[in-house]
Protein backbone atom coordinates (compact mmCIF):
# COMPACT_ATOMS: atom_id res chain seq x y z
CA UNK A 1 0.00 0.00 0.00
CA UNK A 2 1.32 3.51 -0.01
CA UNK A 3 1.43 6.14 1.88
CA UNK A 4 1.64 10.01 1.81
CA UNK A 5 3.05 11.75 4.53
CA UNK A 6 0.89 15.19 5.38
CA UNK A 7 3.89 16.64 6.92
CA UNK A 8 5.61 16.56 4.20
CA UNK A 9 3.44 17.00 1.21
CA UNK A 10 3.35 20.32 -0.34
CA UNK A 11 0.29 20.12 -2.27
CA UNK A 12 1.99 20.46 -5.47
CA UNK A 13 0.30 17.58 -7.68
CA UNK A 14 3.14 15.93 -8.85
CA UNK A 15 1.72 12.44 -7.77
CA UNK A 16 -1.40 12.71 -9.32
CA UNK A 17 -0.29 14.14 -13.03
CA UNK A 18 2.71 11.02 -13.28
CA UNK A 19 0.06 7.80 -11.92
CA UNK A 20 -0.98 6.12 -14.79
CA UNK A 21 -4.12 4.67 -13.32
CA UNK A 22 -5.25 8.09 -11.86
CA UNK A 23 -5.60 6.72 -8.81
CA UNK A 24 -4.47 9.59 -6.65
CA UNK A 25 -6.48 13.16 -6.52
CA UNK A 26 -5.04 15.83 -5.00
CA UNK A 27 -7.59 17.54 -2.53
CA UNK A 28 -6.24 21.10 -1.89
CA UNK A 29 -4.05 20.38 1.14
CA UNK A 30 -3.71 16.40 0.85
CA UNK A 31 -3.55 13.48 -1.70
CA UNK A 32 -6.24 10.71 -1.54
CA UNK A 33 -5.35 7.20 -2.57
CA UNK A 34 -7.75 5.52 -4.40
CA UNK A 35 -6.18 1.90 -3.29
CA UNK A 36 -8.50 -0.55 -5.54
CA UNK A 37 -6.89 1.73 -9.14
CA UNK A 38 -3.72 1.50 -7.45
CA UNK A 39 -1.27 -1.00 -9.04
CA UNK A 40 1.76 -0.21 -6.50
CA UNK A 41 3.78 0.94 -9.87
CA UNK A 42 5.96 2.78 -7.84
CA UNK A 43 6.14 6.01 -10.20
CA UNK A 44 4.58 8.57 -7.77
CA UNK A 45 6.96 7.42 -5.03
CA UNK A 46 9.91 7.89 -7.26
CA UNK A 47 8.47 11.44 -8.62
CA UNK A 48 7.57 13.28 -5.43
CA UNK A 49 10.21 16.54 -4.92
CA UNK A 50 10.30 15.63 -1.09
CA UNK A 51 9.75 12.24 -0.52
CA UNK A 52 6.48 12.02 0.99
CA UNK A 53 4.89 8.84 -0.46
CA UNK A 54 6.51 5.63 0.77
CA UNK A 55 5.34 2.28 -0.33
CA UNK A 56 5.42 -0.64 2.13
CA UNK A 57 8.26 -3.06 1.41
CA UNK A 58 10.02 -0.25 -0.79
CA UNK A 59 11.21 2.55 1.58
CA UNK A 60 10.70 4.08 4.46
CA UNK B 1 -28.03 18.60 -6.47
CA UNK B 2 -27.99 22.00 -7.98
CA UNK B 3 -27.80 22.45 -11.70
CA UNK B 4 -26.28 25.06 -13.81
CA UNK B 5 -26.51 25.82 -17.03
CA UNK B 6 -23.38 27.46 -19.52
CA UNK B 7 -22.14 27.94 -22.84
CA UNK B 8 -18.83 26.56 -21.62
CA UNK B 9 -17.62 25.29 -18.19
CA UNK B 10 -13.63 26.04 -17.53
CA UNK B 11 -12.13 23.23 -14.66
CA UNK B 12 -8.66 25.34 -13.24
CA UNK B 13 -8.28 28.86 -12.47
CA UNK B 14 -5.10 28.96 -14.12
CA UNK B 15 -3.61 31.31 -17.03
CA UNK B 16 -4.79 28.69 -19.33
CA UNK B 17 -8.09 28.83 -17.73
CA UNK B 18 -8.25 32.52 -16.90
CA UNK B 19 -7.61 33.40 -20.68
CA UNK B 20 -10.15 30.71 -21.67
CA UNK B 21 -12.87 32.13 -19.89
CA UNK B 22 -12.02 36.28 -20.66
CA UNK B 23 -12.01 35.55 -24.30
CA UNK B 24 -15.29 33.51 -24.50
CA UNK B 25 -17.05 36.05 -22.11
CA UNK B 26 -16.04 39.16 -24.06
CA UNK B 27 -17.16 37.13 -27.44
CA UNK B 28 -20.78 37.03 -25.39
CA UNK B 29 -20.59 33.70 -23.78
CA UNK B 30 -22.20 32.40 -20.55
CA UNK B 31 -18.79 31.16 -18.97
CA UNK B 32 -18.37 29.53 -15.90
CA UNK B 33 -14.52 29.20 -14.28
CA UNK B 34 -14.10 26.75 -11.60
CA UNK B 35 -11.10 26.91 -9.04
CA UNK B 36 -10.91 23.64 -6.49
CA UNK B 37 -8.19 25.99 -4.57
CA UNK B 38 -9.95 28.74 -2.11
CA UNK B 39 -7.56 31.42 -3.48
CA UNK B 40 -6.72 31.23 -7.39
CA UNK B 41 -2.97 31.93 -7.62
CA UNK B 42 -1.57 30.32 -4.46
CA UNK B 43 0.29 28.32 -3.36
CA UNK B 44 2.69 28.90 -6.18
CA UNK B 45 4.42 26.37 -8.08
CA UNK B 46 6.44 28.67 -10.78
CA UNK B 47 9.74 29.95 -11.30
CA UNK B 48 7.76 32.82 -12.03
CA UNK B 49 10.32 34.17 -15.23
CA UNK B 50 8.03 34.72 -18.20
CA UNK B 51 8.86 36.56 -21.44
CA UNK B 52 7.75 39.88 -21.88
CA UNK B 53 5.59 39.43 -25.11
CA UNK B 54 3.22 37.87 -22.67
CA UNK B 55 2.14 41.27 -22.45
CA UNK B 56 1.07 41.95 -26.57
CA UNK B 57 0.26 38.39 -26.72
CA UNK B 58 -2.52 38.49 -24.15
CA UNK B 59 -3.14 42.33 -24.46
CA UNK B 60 -2.00 42.85 -20.44
CA UNK B 61 -0.80 46.55 -18.95
CA UNK B 62 2.34 46.21 -17.29
CA UNK B 63 1.57 46.61 -13.72
CA UNK B 64 3.79 46.76 -10.67
CA UNK B 65 1.39 44.79 -8.74
CA UNK B 66 2.62 41.61 -10.80
CA UNK B 67 5.47 42.25 -11.70
CA UNK B 68 8.32 41.99 -9.54
CA UNK B 69 11.72 42.46 -11.28
CA UNK B 70 12.65 42.93 -14.92
CA UNK B 71 15.88 41.06 -16.54
CA UNK B 72 17.73 42.25 -19.55
CA UNK B 73 18.63 38.57 -20.41
CA UNK B 74 19.62 34.67 -19.66
CA UNK B 75 23.13 32.88 -18.94
CA UNK B 76 23.35 29.47 -19.52
CA UNK B 77 25.96 28.13 -17.36
CA UNK B 78 28.31 24.57 -17.77
CA UNK B 79 29.16 21.97 -14.98
CA UNK B 80 32.46 23.81 -15.68
CA UNK B 81 31.62 27.28 -15.17
CA UNK B 82 31.60 28.69 -18.75
CA UNK B 83 28.90 30.53 -19.75
CA UNK B 84 26.96 32.00 -22.79
CA UNK B 85 23.97 34.73 -22.68
CA UNK B 86 20.97 35.86 -24.53
CA UNK B 87 19.11 38.25 -24.77
CA UNK B 88 15.46 38.81 -23.23
CA UNK B 89 14.28 38.32 -26.64
CA UNK B 90 15.85 35.45 -27.71
CA UNK B 91 16.05 33.36 -24.45
CA UNK B 92 12.38 31.62 -24.71
CA UNK B 93 9.83 32.10 -22.58
CA UNK B 94 10.79 32.28 -19.24
CA UNK B 95 13.06 35.41 -19.72
CA UNK B 96 11.54 39.20 -19.38
CA UNK B 97 9.76 39.45 -16.28
CA UNK B 98 10.05 37.92 -12.98
CA UNK B 99 6.48 38.06 -12.15
CA UNK B 100 4.00 37.31 -8.59
CA UNK B 101 2.32 34.30 -9.68
CA UNK B 102 -0.17 34.18 -7.13
CA UNK B 103 -1.07 38.12 -7.93
CA UNK B 104 -0.64 37.48 -11.86
CA UNK B 105 -2.68 34.62 -11.89
CA UNK B 106 -5.78 36.53 -9.77
CA UNK B 107 -5.69 39.43 -12.03
CA UNK B 108 -5.73 37.63 -14.44
CA UNK B 109 -9.14 35.95 -13.03
CA UNK B 110 -10.57 39.41 -12.71
CA UNK B 111 -10.00 40.30 -16.44
CA UNK B 112 -12.02 37.36 -16.68
CA UNK B 113 -14.70 38.24 -14.57
CA UNK B 114 -14.79 42.09 -15.85
CA UNK B 115 -15.72 40.75 -19.27
CA UNK B 116 -18.69 38.86 -17.48
CA UNK B 117 -17.42 35.55 -16.66
CA UNK B 118 -18.69 33.78 -13.54
CA UNK B 119 -16.45 32.07 -10.81
CA UNK B 120 -16.71 29.46 -7.86
CA UNK B 121 -13.41 29.28 -5.80
CA UNK B 122 -13.08 26.07 -3.72
CA UNK B 123 -14.99 24.16 -6.76
CA UNK B 124 -13.26 20.69 -7.80
CA UNK B 125 -14.93 19.07 -10.72
CA UNK B 126 -15.50 15.47 -9.59
CA UNK B 127 -16.05 13.92 -13.15
CA UNK B 128 -17.36 14.35 -16.58
CA UNK B 129 -20.86 14.24 -17.90
CA UNK B 130 -20.54 12.05 -21.24
CA UNK B 131 -23.92 11.25 -22.76
CA UNK B 132 -24.15 10.26 -26.37
CA UNK B 133 -20.80 10.54 -26.99
CA UNK B 134 -20.09 13.81 -26.36
CA UNK B 135 -18.90 15.53 -23.09
CA UNK B 136 -21.75 17.75 -21.94
CA UNK B 137 -20.28 19.48 -18.74
CA UNK B 138 -19.11 18.11 -15.43
CA UNK B 139 -19.83 17.43 -11.66
CA UNK B 140 -18.66 19.38 -9.37
CA UNK B 141 -18.17 20.11 -5.42
CA UNK B 142 -18.43 23.43 -3.98
CA UNK B 143 -18.21 23.73 0.04
CA UNK B 144 -20.06 20.32 0.77
CA UNK B 145 -22.49 20.29 -2.19
CA UNK B 146 -22.68 18.50 -5.28
CA UNK B 147 -23.76 20.32 -8.49
CA UNK B 148 -24.56 19.39 -12.19
CA UNK B 149 -23.18 21.88 -14.44
CA UNK B 150 -24.39 21.46 -18.01
CA UNK B 151 -22.36 22.95 -21.04
CA UNK B 152 -21.68 23.05 -24.72
CA UNK B 153 -17.91 22.70 -24.18
CA UNK B 154 -16.57 21.60 -21.30
CA UNK B 155 -12.94 22.94 -21.04
CA UNK B 156 -9.98 20.86 -18.91
CA UNK B 157 -7.27 23.72 -17.76
CA UNK B 158 -6.54 21.37 -14.61
CA UNK B 159 -3.12 21.85 -15.01
CA UNK B 160 0.05 19.03 -15.08
CA UNK B 161 -2.37 16.68 -12.64
CA UNK B 162 -4.71 16.54 -15.95
CA UNK B 163 -7.20 13.99 -14.89
CA UNK B 164 -9.68 15.73 -16.82
CA UNK B 165 -8.39 15.95 -19.54
CA UNK B 166 -7.48 12.07 -19.12
CA UNK B 167 -10.55 11.09 -17.83
CA UNK B 168 -12.02 12.41 -21.32
CA UNK B 169 -9.78 9.95 -23.36
CA UNK B 170 -6.92 12.52 -24.54
CA UNK B 171 -3.39 11.29 -24.66
CA UNK B 172 -1.69 13.35 -22.18
CA UNK B 173 -0.55 10.46 -20.01
CA UNK B 174 3.53 11.27 -19.79
CA UNK B 175 6.29 8.88 -19.81
CA UNK B 176 9.31 9.28 -17.71
CA UNK B 177 11.00 10.69 -19.96
CA UNK B 178 9.03 12.87 -20.56
CA UNK B 179 8.52 15.15 -17.06
CA UNK B 180 10.77 17.19 -15.19
CA UNK B 181 9.69 16.67 -10.97
CA UNK B 182 10.89 20.45 -9.52
CA UNK B 183 11.36 22.40 -6.03
CA UNK B 184 12.01 25.74 -5.74
CA UNK B 185 12.86 27.94 -2.31
CA UNK B 186 11.99 31.59 -2.61
CA UNK B 187 15.29 32.89 -0.85
CA UNK B 188 15.73 36.33 1.07
CA UNK B 189 19.10 37.63 1.35
CA UNK B 190 21.31 36.21 -1.63
CA UNK B 191 23.68 38.37 -4.13
CA UNK B 192 22.08 37.83 -6.80
CA UNK B 193 22.45 40.31 -10.60
CA UNK B 194 18.74 41.52 -10.58
CA UNK B 195 19.38 41.44 -14.67
CA UNK B 196 19.72 37.97 -15.55
CA UNK B 197 18.07 34.66 -14.85
CA UNK B 198 20.35 32.08 -14.27
CA UNK B 199 20.10 28.65 -16.05
CA UNK B 200 22.65 25.72 -14.33
CA UNK B 201 22.95 22.90 -16.62
CA UNK B 202 24.53 19.70 -16.22
CA UNK B 203 23.97 16.30 -14.68
CA UNK B 204 25.89 16.76 -11.65
CA UNK B 205 23.77 19.78 -11.04
CA UNK B 206 20.92 18.53 -12.13
CA UNK B 207 20.50 15.32 -14.07
CA UNK B 208 18.33 15.64 -17.06
CA UNK B 209 17.41 19.63 -15.82
CA UNK B 210 18.57 22.45 -14.52
CA UNK B 211 19.40 24.43 -11.63
CA UNK B 212 17.50 28.00 -11.90
CA UNK B 213 18.26 31.11 -10.40
CA UNK B 214 15.65 33.68 -11.20
CA UNK B 215 16.28 37.12 -8.96
CA UNK B 216 13.21 39.01 -7.93
CA UNK B 217 15.95 42.17 -6.63
CA UNK B 218 19.40 42.14 -5.65
CA UNK B 219 18.76 40.38 -2.29
CA UNK B 220 15.71 38.17 -2.98
CA UNK B 221 15.56 35.10 -5.76
CA UNK B 222 13.89 32.07 -6.87
CA UNK B 223 16.24 29.23 -6.47
CA UNK B 224 14.73 26.01 -7.88
CA UNK B 225 15.68 22.72 -9.49
CA UNK B 226 14.22 20.32 -12.08
CA UNK B 227 15.39 17.03 -11.99
CA UNK B 228 13.96 14.24 -15.17
CA UNK B 229 12.00 11.66 -14.02
CA UNK B 230 14.17 8.92 -15.54
CA UNK B 231 16.78 9.88 -13.30
CA UNK B 232 14.85 9.82 -9.89
CA UNK B 233 15.11 6.57 -8.60
CA UNK B 234 13.80 7.57 -5.11
CA UNK B 235 11.67 10.30 -3.33
CA UNK B 236 13.30 13.38 -3.14
CA UNK B 237 15.78 13.53 -5.80
CA UNK B 238 15.10 17.46 -6.71
CA UNK B 239 15.60 18.11 -3.01
CA UNK B 240 18.43 16.64 -2.17
CA UNK B 241 19.95 18.38 -5.51
CA UNK B 242 18.96 21.59 -4.61
CA UNK B 243 20.03 21.34 -1.29
CA UNK B 244 23.94 20.47 -2.36
CA UNK B 245 24.24 23.39 -4.88
CA UNK B 246 22.62 26.17 -2.06
CA UNK B 247 25.70 24.64 -0.24
CA UNK B 248 28.30 25.00 -2.75
CA UNK B 249 27.44 28.36 -3.19
CA UNK B 250 28.92 31.85 -1.60
CA UNK B 251 26.13 33.71 -3.11
CA UNK B 252 23.47 31.95 -1.61
CA UNK B 253 25.46 31.52 1.36
CA UNK B 254 22.84 32.71 4.87
CA UNK B 255 20.44 32.99 2.57
CA UNK B 256 16.68 32.74 3.79
CA UNK B 257 14.18 30.20 2.71
CA UNK B 258 10.83 31.87 2.89
CA UNK B 259 9.04 29.96 0.56
CA UNK B 260 8.99 26.36 -0.60
CA UNK B 261 7.44 25.15 -3.93
CA UNK B 262 7.14 22.08 -5.79
CA UNK B 263 5.55 20.53 -8.94
CA UNK B 264 6.44 19.03 -12.21
CA UNK B 265 6.07 19.90 -15.44
CA UNK B 266 5.95 18.18 -18.94
CA UNK B 267 8.30 17.96 -21.10
CA UNK B 268 6.91 15.96 -24.08
CA UNK B 269 5.17 16.75 -27.28
CA UNK B 270 1.76 17.72 -27.15
CA UNK B 271 -1.03 15.19 -27.70
CA UNK B 272 -2.31 14.90 -31.12
CA UNK B 273 -5.54 15.96 -30.39
CA UNK B 274 -6.60 17.96 -27.57
CA UNK B 275 -9.86 18.02 -28.31
CA UNK B 276 -13.18 15.26 -28.29
CA UNK B 277 -16.91 16.52 -29.20
CA UNK B 278 -17.88 18.97 -26.43
CA UNK B 279 -14.51 19.02 -25.11
CA UNK B 280 -11.50 20.64 -25.10
CA UNK B 281 -7.88 20.85 -23.16
CA UNK B 282 -5.36 23.54 -22.32
CA UNK B 283 -2.18 24.54 -20.99
CA UNK B 284 -0.41 22.33 -18.75
CA UNK B 285 -3.25 19.68 -18.84
CA UNK B 286 -2.73 19.65 -23.02
CA UNK B 287 0.80 19.64 -22.39
CA UNK B 288 1.82 22.54 -23.84
CA UNK B 289 4.76 23.66 -21.58
CA UNK B 290 7.85 24.34 -23.89
CA UNK B 291 9.74 21.06 -23.32
CA UNK B 292 13.27 22.75 -22.77
CA UNK B 293 12.86 25.36 -20.97
CA UNK B 294 9.14 24.07 -18.75
CA UNK B 295 7.94 27.25 -19.59
CA UNK B 296 4.42 27.24 -19.42
CA UNK B 297 2.53 30.47 -18.15
CA UNK B 298 2.67 31.97 -21.97
CA UNK B 299 2.07 28.88 -24.53
CA UNK B 300 -0.96 28.44 -21.81
CA UNK B 301 -2.05 31.75 -21.85
CA UNK B 302 -1.77 31.63 -25.57
CA UNK B 303 -3.54 28.80 -26.72
CA UNK B 304 -6.32 30.12 -23.73
CA UNK B 305 -7.12 32.56 -25.71
CA UNK B 306 -7.33 31.42 -29.18
CA UNK B 307 -9.73 28.98 -27.26
CA UNK B 308 -11.83 31.95 -25.81
CA UNK B 309 -12.11 33.64 -28.79
CA UNK B 310 -13.03 30.28 -31.21
CA UNK B 311 -16.25 29.67 -28.55
CA UNK B 312 -16.88 33.80 -28.56
CA UNK B 313 -17.30 32.60 -32.44
CA UNK B 314 -19.22 29.80 -31.53
CA UNK B 315 -22.36 31.77 -29.44
CA UNK B 316 -22.07 34.50 -32.12
CA UNK B 317 -23.39 31.75 -34.39
CA UNK B 318 -20.97 32.00 -36.48
CA UNK B 319 -19.67 28.47 -35.97
CA UNK B 320 -20.64 25.53 -34.57
CA UNK B 321 -19.28 24.12 -31.74
CA UNK B 322 -17.56 21.46 -33.79
CA UNK B 323 -16.28 24.24 -36.09
CA UNK B 324 -15.06 26.35 -33.08
CA UNK B 325 -12.84 23.23 -31.36
CA UNK B 326 -11.53 22.56 -34.78
CA UNK B 327 -10.52 25.87 -34.98
CA UNK B 328 -9.30 26.04 -32.00
CA UNK B 329 -7.35 22.96 -32.69
CA UNK B 330 -5.62 24.33 -35.55
CA UNK B 331 -4.86 28.09 -34.28
CA UNK B 332 -2.84 26.98 -31.07
CA UNK B 333 -1.11 24.47 -33.48
CA UNK B 334 -0.34 27.42 -35.56
CA UNK B 335 1.05 29.40 -32.78
CA UNK B 336 3.51 26.92 -31.26
CA UNK B 337 3.76 23.65 -32.52
CA UNK B 338 6.95 23.79 -34.55
CA UNK B 339 8.89 25.50 -31.47
CA UNK B 340 7.50 22.59 -29.48
CA UNK B 341 8.52 19.93 -31.63
CA UNK B 342 12.16 21.39 -32.24
CA UNK B 343 12.72 22.27 -28.48
CA UNK B 344 11.73 18.73 -27.58
CA UNK B 345 14.10 17.10 -30.29
CA UNK B 346 16.46 19.68 -28.42
CA UNK B 347 15.48 18.43 -24.61
CA UNK B 348 15.51 14.68 -26.23
CA UNK B 349 19.58 15.26 -27.20
CA UNK B 350 20.49 17.24 -23.80
CA UNK B 351 19.06 14.40 -22.20
CA UNK B 352 21.95 12.28 -23.35
CA UNK B 353 24.55 14.38 -23.00
CA UNK B 354 27.27 14.08 -20.45
CA UNK B 355 28.75 16.77 -18.53
CA UNK B 356 31.79 16.94 -20.89
CA UNK B 357 30.10 17.36 -23.35
CA UNK B 358 27.58 20.20 -21.89
CA UNK B 359 30.74 22.02 -21.48
CA UNK B 360 31.90 21.37 -25.10
CA UNK B 361 28.39 22.75 -26.04
CA UNK B 362 28.17 25.79 -23.81
CA UNK B 363 31.90 26.84 -24.59
CA UNK B 364 30.80 26.24 -28.36
CA UNK B 365 27.63 28.43 -27.90
CA UNK B 366 29.50 31.05 -25.97
CA UNK B 367 31.87 31.87 -28.82
CA UNK B 368 29.22 33.28 -31.21
CA UNK B 369 28.66 36.57 -31.59
CA UNK B 370 24.94 37.28 -30.13
CA UNK B 371 23.33 38.62 -33.18
CA UNK B 372 24.30 35.72 -34.90
CA UNK B 373 23.22 33.47 -32.62
CA UNK B 374 20.33 30.59 -34.64
CA UNK B 375 20.24 27.20 -34.45
CA UNK B 376 22.74 27.10 -37.50
CA UNK B 377 24.90 29.14 -36.10
CA UNK B 378 25.33 27.07 -33.01
CA UNK B 379 25.58 23.55 -35.33
CA UNK B 380 28.23 25.14 -36.89
CA UNK B 381 30.13 26.81 -34.19
CA UNK B 382 30.18 23.30 -32.32
CA UNK B 383 31.39 21.24 -35.83
CA UNK B 384 34.33 23.55 -35.53
CA UNK B 385 34.85 23.34 -31.81
CA UNK B 386 33.96 19.50 -31.46
CA UNK B 387 33.04 17.68 -34.73
CA UNK B 388 32.18 14.64 -32.66
CA UNK B 389 29.63 16.24 -30.82
CA UNK B 390 28.00 18.32 -34.12
CA UNK B 391 27.26 14.26 -34.92
CA UNK B 392 24.64 13.95 -32.60
CA UNK B 393 22.71 17.26 -33.39
CA UNK B 394 23.28 16.26 -37.13
CA UNK B 395 19.73 15.53 -37.37
CA UNK B 396 18.82 18.72 -35.79
CA UNK B 397 18.21 20.70 -38.94
C1 LIG C 1 8.44 24.47 -9.99
C2 LIG C 1 7.89 24.99 -11.27
C3 LIG C 1 8.48 26.09 -11.86
C4 LIG C 1 7.95 26.63 -13.04
N1 LIG C 1 8.52 27.75 -13.54
C5 LIG C 1 7.96 28.34 -14.62
C6 LIG C 1 8.46 29.58 -15.10
O1 LIG C 1 9.39 30.16 -14.53
N2 LIG C 1 7.89 30.12 -16.20
C7 LIG C 1 6.84 29.52 -16.84
O2 LIG C 1 6.36 30.06 -17.85
N3 LIG C 1 6.34 28.35 -16.40
C8 LIG C 1 6.87 27.75 -15.31
N4 LIG C 1 6.34 26.57 -14.84
C9 LIG C 1 5.19 26.00 -15.54
C10 LIG C 1 3.93 26.79 -15.23
O3 LIG C 1 3.75 26.91 -13.84
C11 LIG C 1 2.71 26.16 -15.87
O4 LIG C 1 2.98 25.90 -17.22
C12 LIG C 1 1.47 27.02 -15.78
O5 LIG C 1 1.04 27.18 -14.47
C13 LIG C 1 0.34 26.40 -16.61
O6 LIG C 1 -0.86 27.07 -16.46
P1 LIG C 1 -2.23 26.27 -16.51
O7 LIG C 1 -3.30 27.30 -16.41
O8 LIG C 1 -2.24 25.34 -17.65
O9 LIG C 1 -2.22 25.35 -15.21
P2 LIG C 1 -2.13 25.73 -13.66
O10 LIG C 1 -1.53 27.07 -13.48
O11 LIG C 1 -1.50 24.58 -13.00
O12 LIG C 1 -3.65 25.83 -13.23
C14 LIG C 1 -4.47 24.70 -13.11
C15 LIG C 1 -5.51 25.00 -12.06
O13 LIG C 1 -6.54 24.02 -12.11
C16 LIG C 1 -6.96 23.73 -10.80
N5 LIG C 1 -7.62 22.42 -10.84
C17 LIG C 1 -7.05 21.21 -11.10
N6 LIG C 1 -7.97 20.23 -11.09
C18 LIG C 1 -9.15 20.83 -10.82
C19 LIG C 1 -10.49 20.33 -10.68
N7 LIG C 1 -10.78 19.03 -10.82
N8 LIG C 1 -11.48 21.21 -10.38
C20 LIG C 1 -11.19 22.53 -10.24
N9 LIG C 1 -9.95 23.05 -10.37
C21 LIG C 1 -8.94 22.20 -10.66
C22 LIG C 1 -5.68 23.77 -9.99
O14 LIG C 1 -5.96 23.99 -8.63
C23 LIG C 1 -4.95 24.95 -10.64
O15 LIG C 1 -5.22 26.16 -10.00
C24 LIG C 1 6.84 26.01 -13.67
C25 LIG C 1 6.27 24.89 -13.09
C26 LIG C 1 6.77 24.38 -11.91
C27 LIG C 1 6.12 23.19 -11.31
S1 LIG D 1 4.14 14.73 -5.20
FE1 LIG D 1 4.59 14.62 -3.00
S2 LIG D 1 4.51 16.72 -2.28
FE2 LIG D 1 3.50 16.68 -4.27
S3 LIG D 1 1.32 16.38 -3.81
FE3 LIG D 1 2.19 14.34 -4.16
S4 LIG D 1 2.79 13.63 -2.13
FE4 LIG D 1 2.46 15.83 -1.95
S1 LIG E 1 2.05 3.44 -7.07
FE1 LIG E 1 1.62 3.81 -9.25
S2 LIG E 1 -0.57 3.34 -9.49
FE2 LIG E 1 -0.19 3.54 -7.27
S3 LIG E 1 -0.69 5.69 -6.84
FE3 LIG E 1 1.52 5.60 -7.24
S4 LIG E 1 1.71 6.06 -9.43
FE4 LIG E 1 -0.43 5.53 -9.05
Amino acid sequence: MIRVDKEKCLWCGTCVGVCPTLALTLKETYVEVDHERCTLCGICVRACPVGAITMEGVEK
Amino acid sequence: MKTLKYDVVVVGGGPAGSSVARYAARGGAKVLMLEKRQEVGSPVRCGEGVSKKILQKIELEPLESWIANEVAGAKIISPSGSEFELSEDLAGNETGYIIRRDIFDKHLAKLAAVEGADIMVKTTATSLIKEDGKIKGVLARHLGEEYRIEATVTVAADGFEARLSREAGLKTSLKLRDVDICIQYEMVGVKADPLYTEFYVGQGYAPGGYVWIFPKSERVANVGIGVNLMFSERGATPRRYLEKFIASREDLKGAKIVEINGGAVSVSMPPESVTLPGFAAVGDSARMIDPLTGGGVVNGAVAGRVLGEALGRMVQGKLSPEEALAEYEKGWRKKMEVQLARNYLAKEKLLELTDEEMNDLIEAVGSIKLEGLSTAAILKAVKEAKPSLAEKFSDFL
